[in-house]
């Protein structure tokens, strides 16, 4: 993580951020910081608020308060900016299965303004870091999920974003090809990119390099894997989950 | 790979470039609809020009003469002698009526007065009855005109000076549809009812596509904004829907020779017109709605239904119920209809049409905007 220490200004700046429809508080005065270059787990339930927070960060959803800076840039009212500086990969499958692999790459770096000349080496470079090469004039709906994933995470980041934010990324895929994304995601991470992932696969949150766990809309914890585990006096992440997602349950 | 450019300012064309590419490659991709978008005008076209004539041919008369004399065998000839009518019965009496029109082997009866002919040509007024099997409204409607113009054309023969209101309103209907063919009337409304099902309901599908699958939240966090996308959605379609256009224009002359009596390109940009309100509505139809499913049924109910039924392209906005005639000021397609009719059957020009081009400028401004809208309304 050496391209981290190069910036002192946080990726992520989140102070006091919330989130209410009508009389329900979904996200419930937030904080936290992200260093450039983190990988950041953002865990919690189901209706934890984790969807909540996490579009108020791309510039999705309105604070009701609080302030969040994104990049450098305030998520509220510099939200133009914002856009240009990350990346997204949304639980959804986020490529288009009818767009070839080049056309889904060209349609994206033409997004984010990227020139002729910089779409077509990086589709090269793309294909083969990925081993592509034979399969960059297929359609996209053809390749194997785990593949499919790996291209979406690829493109969320082929304008070199500060910010990536992948929510949900590896819904249902198997392990093996889990491990893999997740060497793609280090691979980000040591150029720089700040990783901000969802997930709730508890082996998953072992690899970030912190881990912030919401519950009711609040953040119950922050940390690295390790410190919460010996906070909590467990052995695994997902004991420390079930701690605080049902305390009731687990003493 | 770790330079870390800023992408470029410049970027609005390229970006939105990029975007209506992508746009381009689904529709051609997606040959099946494709096929289905540029056949079934044409299908239209036919079935329209053929199926559904509200103008009718072989129309059974039937003629009661109490009197027959020089003046009433005249006017039967008459009758008989055109084309669209075959006298099936002549009588003397009314009596035989009744059961003729149960049977349904007569459309139409004229029923002349007891010594019409002398009546006639002392001068006099006469009075002919009419009776028409109106079961099907519309259709008797229709069968009526056809016997008053015939009417009207004897009176004209025998009392050249005799002048009435319906001779004149019969005669400026003629005006502009000699042989009275629907296809005629129906090919304006049936290119307002084929842009209406491409760019309303492709682009309800194609956006709501996106929404159900995920890649507009993608769109949405990326730097494009949010008139772009919907530039993208909208420029693809409004190229489909020209070629439409012309290719339902070109079927039309080719298979009915319905004429285009105005300018082909003042027709063309009106369409364009249209197209942009149609296609602003199936963005607000796919903004509200949250599956491809729905706004499929929000466009059919809410676009295409309308343009069939209220444009005056089938049901005569005239013979509507009084409170209903207003509702139709809200459907775009009652402009463009008029719009259509009046550049090809009447080859009038933008001076007698910018009241409904106006009309219908207005709505594709508040509607644009609307949809613009209705996308920031998205993300609060």
């Amino acid at each position: 993580m050496t391209a981290s220490a190069a910036r002192a200004e946080p990726a992520i700046e989140v102070r006091g951020l919330t989130r209410r429809f009508g009389a329900f508080t979904a996200v419930d005065d937030i904080s936290f910081d992200v260093a450039a270059g983190e990988v950041f787990g953002f865990l919690g339930a189901n209706g934890a608020g984790k969807t909540t927070a996490i579009r108020m960060l791309i510039g999705l959803l309105a604070p009701t308060a609080g302030t969040a800076r994104v990049a450098g840039f305030d998520v509220a009212t510099q939200a133009e900016q914002v856009k240009r500086h990350i990346g997204y990969m949304s639980q959804r499958f986020s490529l288009y299965e009818d767009l070839t692999v080049r056309e889904n790459i060209t349609l994206y770096g033409g997004i984010y303004g990227l020139s002729d000349d910089a779409i077509a080496a990086r589709t090269r470079d793309l294909a083969t870091r990925l081993e592509l090469e034979r399969e960059l004039d297929e359609r996209v709906g053809r390749l194997p999920l785990g593949w499919k994933q790996k291209l979406a995470f690829s493109v969320a980041v082929l304008h070199d974003p500060r910010v990536v934010f992948l929510d949900e990324p590896t819904g249902g895929v198997d392990p093996m090809t889990r491990r893999q994304f997740w060497e793609r995601i280090y691979v980000a991470a040591a150029e720089g990119t700040t990783v901000f992932v969802t997930t709730h696969h508890m082996d998953e949150a072992e690899y970030c390099d912190r881990v912030s766990i919401m519950v009711d809309g609040r953040i119950a914890a922050l940390g690295t894997p390790a410190e919460l585990r010996a906070r909590f006096g467990v052995g695994t992440m997902d004991d420390v989950f079930v701690r605080l997602a049902r305390p009731g349950a687990a003493a | 790979m770790s330079a870390r450019a800023t992408p470029p300012r410049r970027g609005a064309q390229r970006t939105l470039g990029a975007f209506v590419r992508k746009e381009l490659h689904h529709i051609l991709r997606d040959r099946q609809t494709l096929v289905i978008l540029l056949l079934m005008p044409l299908v239209q076209v036919l079935l329209f020009g053929y199926a559904l004539r509200t103008d009718i041919h072989d129309l059974r008369v039937a003629i009661v003469d109490p009197s027959p004399d020089a003046r009433s065998v005249r006017l039967r000839d008459r009758l008989e002698g055109t084309p669209r009518f075959r006298v099936v019965r002549t009588a003397t009496t009314a009596l035989a009526l009744e059961d003729l029109f149960r049977r349904g082997e007569a459309d139409v009866a004229v029923v002349l007065p007891a010594r019409f002919g002398e009546s006639l040509g002392r001068g006099e007024p006469t009075e002919v009855l009419l009776v028409a099997d109106a079961s099907d409204p519309n259709t008797g409607t229709i069968m009526q005109a056809y016997v008053r113009a015939a009417l009207a054309g004897f009176e004209a023969d025998v009392t050249p000076q005799a002048g009435g209101p319906v001779r004149i309103r019969v005669e400026s209907r003629m005006r502009f549809n000699p042989t009275l063919e629907s296809a005629n009337l129906f090919v304006p409304g049936l290119i307002a009812l084929v842009l209406t099902l491409v760019s309303a309901l492709m682009t309800a599908i194609s956006l709501s596509r996106e929404k159900e699958r995920g890649t507009l939240e993608v769109l949405l966090v990326s730097p494009l904004r949010p008139w772009q996308i919907i530039a993208g959605k909208v420029l693809p379609y409004l190229g489909l829907g020209f070629a439409i256009t012309c290719l339902v224009l070109l079927a039309a002359r080719l298979a009915f020779r319905v004429p285009l009596r105005g300018s082909a390109l003042l027709l063309l940009a009106e369409s364009v017109l249209f197209t942009i309100v149609s296609l602003s509505l199936g963005v607000l139809v796919a903004a509200r709605t949250e599956s491809q499913r729905a706004a499929m049924l929000g466009a059919l109910v809410g676009t295409l239904m309308p343009t069939a039924l209220l444009s005056g392209m089938i049901f005569p906005i005239a013979s509507m119920p009084g409170w209903l005639q207003p509702v139709t000021f809200i459907v775009p397609a009652r402009w463009f209809v008029v719009i259509a009719r009046g550049i090809m059957l009447k080859g009038t020009g933008l001076a007698y049409l910018w009241r409904e081009t106006l009309v219908l400028t207005g709505m594709a401004a508040i509607l644009l905007v609307a949809a613009t809208r209705s996308f920031h309304a998205r993300l609060d």
